[in-house]
């Protein structure tokens, strides 16, 4: 039964010293969907990715890739498999170029990574990919720029383009429109509509314009447990999804976008 | 921002910019040898080789420190076993070339740092350094408590020796250009090392860890291997040094000189090559030039307001101001 879905956990629990932060969590991803999780402040949406990705290690549970049980490999190990995060912070190397940024993110199949000895020229065979996929976020006149020096939304295409550089089977993007206008939110969405294209998706995200906008399927946590799961209409619709999640006088929207500003980054 | 340009011209101009900044690089290297090589006609060859000495252990250092990010507050115990290995070798068998004490006392720091890497390498920030510090620490109390290392007096009169068989290090200018010869081959090893392949993850881990782990780097073992250049490098340092002074001594094992390889890497500039070889002779200049004036009783305050002065207003250090004005009044 299993065999549709790309990506599957069973049953998982994280507990902190008491407190249960994900709760029974029953996912299933769909190969080639855009899969959305949802859900107020401290559902636990992050912990979860923190789960998948085994950056935090679960109570309880299985999470299953293709029907096989990976609960056990390490985070580098599973990135190695194909499936690859991003962070809610934008997570990119600050005081490398653009194109080392990516550069590193391709060299992770190189088997040189640990030679210490070679000569730092043997990694210009990458840059051609690396200017490729620069060029797909619209980057490519930045390759040589000091990222620390590109504006914010930049900074976020940059970031999924490294994250793409890594062929990933299963792209889990953390609130990838997260402190950004809408002129960047829209290049984002497009952005990842186009990375989308042959993969699997699934992100945390809480402008709901754009789950509407891009997602299948959307799985609503509340409390640590999966309060709903459906595509759009299913779920906006639901009288229960409304209650915890936009408030009950239904000024959903900007409720949420003032509560996101102050996520407070629960990984780490 | 910019007009459609070709990808390809981008990256030519890149390569181009790499190589020029190569240049560069080479052009330091070549005046900073011809210094080297004629510096013992101006100076006495016994300081050089102390400088020396000290830069090529903060060179040691900054690799982990400044370009691992990763703050070992436990260096001076691969100081002191290079030295105190070198010493006891140099001076029981007489047989041995000096070549092999020295190398067999880089080997001991060597394994001595795998172990310190094994036992600390998953702390992270000052978890990290007070567990290098409580290792060195113990291994201080090993040689203080141990017979071959002459406890509180040191190891004194060791030989040293010939090289090869062939070339008598008894003669000071012998002595300083093959000490010169192995710091210069180390400062390229580690100039090569933080180009390579290797040295760009060190870069990522230092800059960004979880994306690294995100991106399938298992860090920890890329932490555990620049550990151990470093320490091998700085027992390399400390066995030469024992084999310059003919002395190993406690100072070498004592936390002190774990702040102060600190203190050189600092003032240096951190994360820059050279940095620390010129924070190393500051600093042994200033600690030599006082000692010999009325202020030596004020060496320790004098150079903690330095420290202090460098963490507050000039964190990049000597080399990392001079890049940044160079960068500002270039572009």
């Amino acid at each position: 039964m299993s065999e549709q879905y790309v990506l599957e956990t069973r049953n998982l629990v994280k507990e902190f010293k008491g407190f249960v932060a994900v709760d029974d969590v029953n996912l299933q991803i769909r190969q080639g969907d855009i899969h959305a999780l949802i859900g107020p402040n401290g559902a636990g949406k992050t912990t979860v990715f923190n789960l998948l990705t085994k950056f935090l290690p679960p109570s309880r549970g299985q999470i299953l890739y293709k029907g096989e049980d990976i609960t056990a490999l390490k985070s580098a190990a599973i990135a190695r498999k194909g499936i690859v995060r991003s962070f809610q912070i934008s997570a990119v190397f600050p005081h490398m170029t653009a194109l080392e940024n990516i550069r590193v993110a391709l060299q992770t199949f190189e088997n040189t990574s640990y030679s210490f000895w070679k000569s730092g020229n043997s990694l210009h065979k990458l840059n051609q990919r690396c200017m490729e996929l620069l060029d797909e976020v619209g980057l490519a006149g930045f390759a040589n720029t000091t990222t620390v020096e590109l504006a914010y939304g930049r900074k976020r295409a940059l970031e999924l383009a490294t994250t793409l550089a890594m062929e990933p089977e299963i792209l889990l993007l953390d609130e990838p429109t997260q402190g950004m206008g809408s002129e960047d939110v829209d290049r984002v969405v497009e952005l990842v509509r186009k990375a989308a294209k042959g993969r699997t998706v699934l992100m945390v995200e809480h402008n709901l314009s754009v789950v509407s906008k891009l997602c299948d399927r959307i799985t609503v946590l509340a409390q640590g447990a999966v309060l709903t799961e459906g595509d759009y209409a299913t779920v906006s619709a639901d009288p229960a999804v409304r209650e915890v999640y936009m408030g009950s006088d239904g000024s959903g929207e900007r409720g949420v976008a003032a509560e996101d500003n102050q996520t407070v980054e629960a990984a780490q | 921002m910019n007009q459609p340009i070709k990808s390809t011209d981008i990256h030519q101009s890149i390569l181009d910019d790499q190589k020029s900044q190569d240049r560069r690089k080479m052009m330091i290297n070549g005046v900073l040898l011809l210094v080297l090589l004629a510096a013992p006609l101006a100076i006495y060859p016994v300081f050089l080789m102390k400088i020396l000495c000290f830069s090529l252990f903060a060179v040691a250092f900054n690799l982990l420190f400044g370009f691992t990010g990763l703050l070992s507050f436990g260096h001076a115990a691969f100081l002191a076993a290079g030295g105190y290995t070198t010493g006891y070798l140099l001076s029981n068998y007489s047989g041995l070339g000096t070549e092999m004490g020295i190398i067999a006392g880089t080997l001991v720091a060597t394994g001595l740092g795998l172990a310190f890497a094994l036992l600390s390498i998953r702390r992270q920030g000052i978890y990290f350094a007070m567990v290098t510090l409580a290792l060195a620490q113990l291994v201080f109390f090993f040689f203080v408590q141990s017979e071959f290392t002459g406890g509180e007096d040191g190891m004194h009169g060791i030989p040293r020796g010939e090289l090869f068989g062939l070339v008598s290090l008894e003669d000071n200018l012998n002595m300083y250009y093959f000490v010169l010869a192995v710091f210069i081959a180390c400062y390229l090893l580690v100039q090569r090392v933080v180009g390579s392949p290797f040295g760009q993850v060190l870069k990522a881990i230092k800059q960004n860890e979880p994306r690294a782990v995100s991106l399938g780097y298992n860090v920890d073992r890329y932490k555990i291997l620049a550990f151990v250049l470093s320490a091998a490098l700085a027992g390399l340092a400390g066995s030469m040094k024992s084999v310059v002074f003919q002395l190993a001594s406690l100072n070498d094992a004592h936390w002190h000189m774990s702040g102060e390889v600190i203190l050189m890497t600092l003032v240096g500039g951190m994360g820059t090559l050279l940095g620390p070889v010129v924070g190393a002779t500051f600093v042994v200049n200033v600690e030599y030039q006082l000692s010999q004036g009325p202020l030596r009783d004020w060496v320790d305050p004098i150079l903690g307001a330095i420290f202090v002065l460098t963490v507050l207003a000039f964190r990049s250090g000597i080399v990392g101001e001079i890049q940044k004005f160079m960068r500002r009044n270039l572009s």
